[in-house]
């Protein structure tokens, strides 16, 4: 073995400490960097009009997304209503049924993949599925594509959360000659509660960001949403259109959007963190 | 109870297994179901382009010759360069987490890196165009021009936009997935071998790397190719700065694009059907590919995870 001066190693020892300090650092400037630059920018193009008024052609002032807000929220909504449900079932499943079939497995597997499939495939197969064989671009299309990013999502984190309920609590409610659906949505379910919560608030969180899957789906307008079935204004895609725009005013209104956009993701996610650690304690 | 309601309970029981199994095979049906739908709604361009679909960089709507490659080797080296960054980096940020700081450091400094994982792809986009594009050609790329000027990796006019940005953007969105796996592995270290380590008079960074990072190395594989499977699809942020070029250049300068990107930029205005079908197995490119990385991480993970025998 070669023999190395003590004055060495701990010099050595030294920079990589240095080093890694660093490195950490660089993540949180970056962190407060983006984080700063879209409060910046974002607050200027924030006012009355921005959530009244609808967007106005390029060199006219007072133009709004409210359009884009209502159309937003409510394709998550619906992509909620479809995706939440089903990732519930699909987690109860994994935790309640299949927790060593062969089937569950498969499921298991599958909602790995799943989550890790680019957004922007979602939105592909969605458009094959929905766009091209109903004709037309819509809320309903861009409401599902958010839903199968959801499912997974919310499949993984139920099924975690159930298997943290203890064993004990089944048997004994089972033992009573309570009903297995009863047990786990009564029991189980109550006493997962803020990890569901958290769960549920962390894929709303994931797909409300989302606009890869919007791109090709609901598209966007710079009206009023009159139905489902025809495109949907939505800020992610207003935010997309804007930005490439060469005009000022657009790009401003892009940066109050994206402000918008990354205080409601960010507050979802810092408030199922902290549920989740106020619960787990 | 009667007898009459116990059927009744058990029919119930039957019924909402049945309707959680159906939930739980939705997720599996979805995934064959993108499968098939993409070679289905790509069959025109596969039947008319066939393999060399894969090799020729040709991108042309107006004659309908359409080639993958240029788009291939975008996504390529752009999740490259991303990596390259954000491995080292993370793992050195994990190590930082887990042997050098205290709770009270590594707690909120844990948080924030991991609160980069929650910002939308599209702020990324629009802090990387307006932001970190001009920041990289005013000052990055004119430095690295200066004194890495002469390789044609680094040649070329400081755009700002192009391949290295839309790397390392890449590589900060990253960052946080790998940092958390590789944090994950290196707090399964059992530490009765650190201390011993300790207890024989080595430094941090000798225990770190002599004792952590052989625990940690398999668990660095996985991490890899989870973050390398982020990065190879991401949209959004990429389409805002990598210039969307359909052509292959040497230097990373140079404005190019990814699948992704071209999907996201293209994708509306594709009015032919064979335009539309070429974009489509572009796209099914992309799932292949991610599906594979998917199944050996999964694959990986498990393994390690019985070996190591605790939840990763």
């Amino acid at each position: 073995m070669i023999r190395r001066s003590m004055h060495g190693r701990k010099s050595l020892d030294l920079v990589v400490k240095g080093f890694s300090s660093l490195a950490a650092l660089v993540g949180i400037t970056f962190l407060a960097w983006i984080l700063y630059e879209v409060l910046k920018r974002g607050i200027t193009a924030i006012d009355w009009n921005f959530f009244t008024k609808l967007p106005v052609p390029p060199g006219i002032e007072g133009g709004g997304v409210a359009n884009a807000i209502i159309g937003t929220f409510s394709m998550i909504l619906v992509a909620v209503a479809i995706g939440v449900p089903l990732g519930l079932l699909a987690g109860i499943y994994l935790s309640e049924f299949g927790r060593n079939s062969r089937f569950g497995e498969l499921v298991r597997f599958a909602t790995n993949v799943m989550m890790g499939i680019p957004s922007i495939i979602i939105g592909l197969f969605v458009y094959t599925l929905m766009v091209l064989r109903m004709g037309n671009f819509s809320g309903w299309a861009g409401a599902v594509s958010l839903a199968i990013i959801m499912l997974p999502v919310m499949g993984r984190t139920t099924e975690d959360m159930l298997s943290l309920v203890p064993n004990s609590l089944r048997e004994s409610a089972l033992a009573l000659g309570a009903p297995r659906w009863k047990v786990t949505l009564d029991i189980v379910f109550r006493g997962a509660k803020s990890g569901l919560i958290t769960g549920s608030l962390l894929a709303i969180a994931r797909v409300s960001g989302e606009t890869a899957p919007l791109l090709f789906t609901a598209l966007n307008s710079p009206y009023w949403a009159k139905s489902f079935n025809g495109p949907i204004p939505n800020l992610t895609v207003t935010i997309f259109n804007y930005a490439m725009s060469p005009y000022a005013d657009w790009q401003r209104i892009a940066w109050g959007a994206s402000l918008l956009i990354m205080v409601m993701v960010l507050l979802m996610t810092v408030v199922a963190r902290t549920l989740f650690k106020e619960a787990s304690r | 109870m009667n007898v009459k309601s116990t059927v009744a309970v058990k029919q119930w029981d039957g019924i909402f297994k049945g309707v959680t199994v159906c939930s739980a095979g939705l997720v599996f049906v979805v995934m064959v179901g993108i499968l098939l739908q993409l070679i289905d709604s790509s069959s025109l361009s596969i039947q008319k382009f066939g393999f060399h679909f894969l090799m020729s960089d040709a991108w042309n709507p107006v004659s309908e010759n359409f080639g993958a490659a240029s788009s291939i080797f975008g996504t390529l080296v752009s999740t490259f360069i991303a990596m390259i960054i954000a491995v080292p980096l993370s793992v050195v940020i994990a190590l930082f987490l887990v042997e050098l700081t205290p709770p009270s450091v590594s707690k909120p400094v844990g948080g924030a890196i991991e609160l980069l994982a929650a910002i939308p792809s599209i702020i990324y986009g629009m802090w990387g165009l307006f932001v970190f594009a001009p920041f990289m050609a005013d000052y990055v790329q004119p430095f690295l021009g200066n004194i890495l000027g002469f390789l044609p990796l680094f040649s070329g006019p400081p755009m700002g936009i192009g391949m290295l940005t839309a790397g390392m953007i890449l590589a900060l969105m990253i960052l946080p997935f790998i940092t958390a796996v590789m944090r994950d592995v290196f707090q399964m270290v059992p530490s009765v071998v650190k201390e011993s380590a300790y207890g024989m008079g080595s430094t941090t960074w000798e225990v770190m790397s002599k004792v952590t990072m052989k625990y940690g190395i398999k668990g660095l594989l996985g991490a890899s190719f989870l973050g390398l499977g982020r990065a190879i699809g991401e949209t959004m942020a990429v389409t805002f700065v990598i210039g969307n070029d359909h052509s292959i250049s040497a230097s990373l300068f140079s404005p190019s694009n990814s699948i992704a990107s071209t999907l996201a930029n293209e994708f509306t205005e594709a009015s032919e059907p064979l335009y539309l079908s070429a974009l489509v197995e572009l796209g099914l490119v992309l799932f292949v590919v991610t599906l594979i990385i998917q199944i050996v991480a999964q694959v990986w993970v498990k393994r390690l995870q019985k070996q190591m025998g605790a939840g990763l």
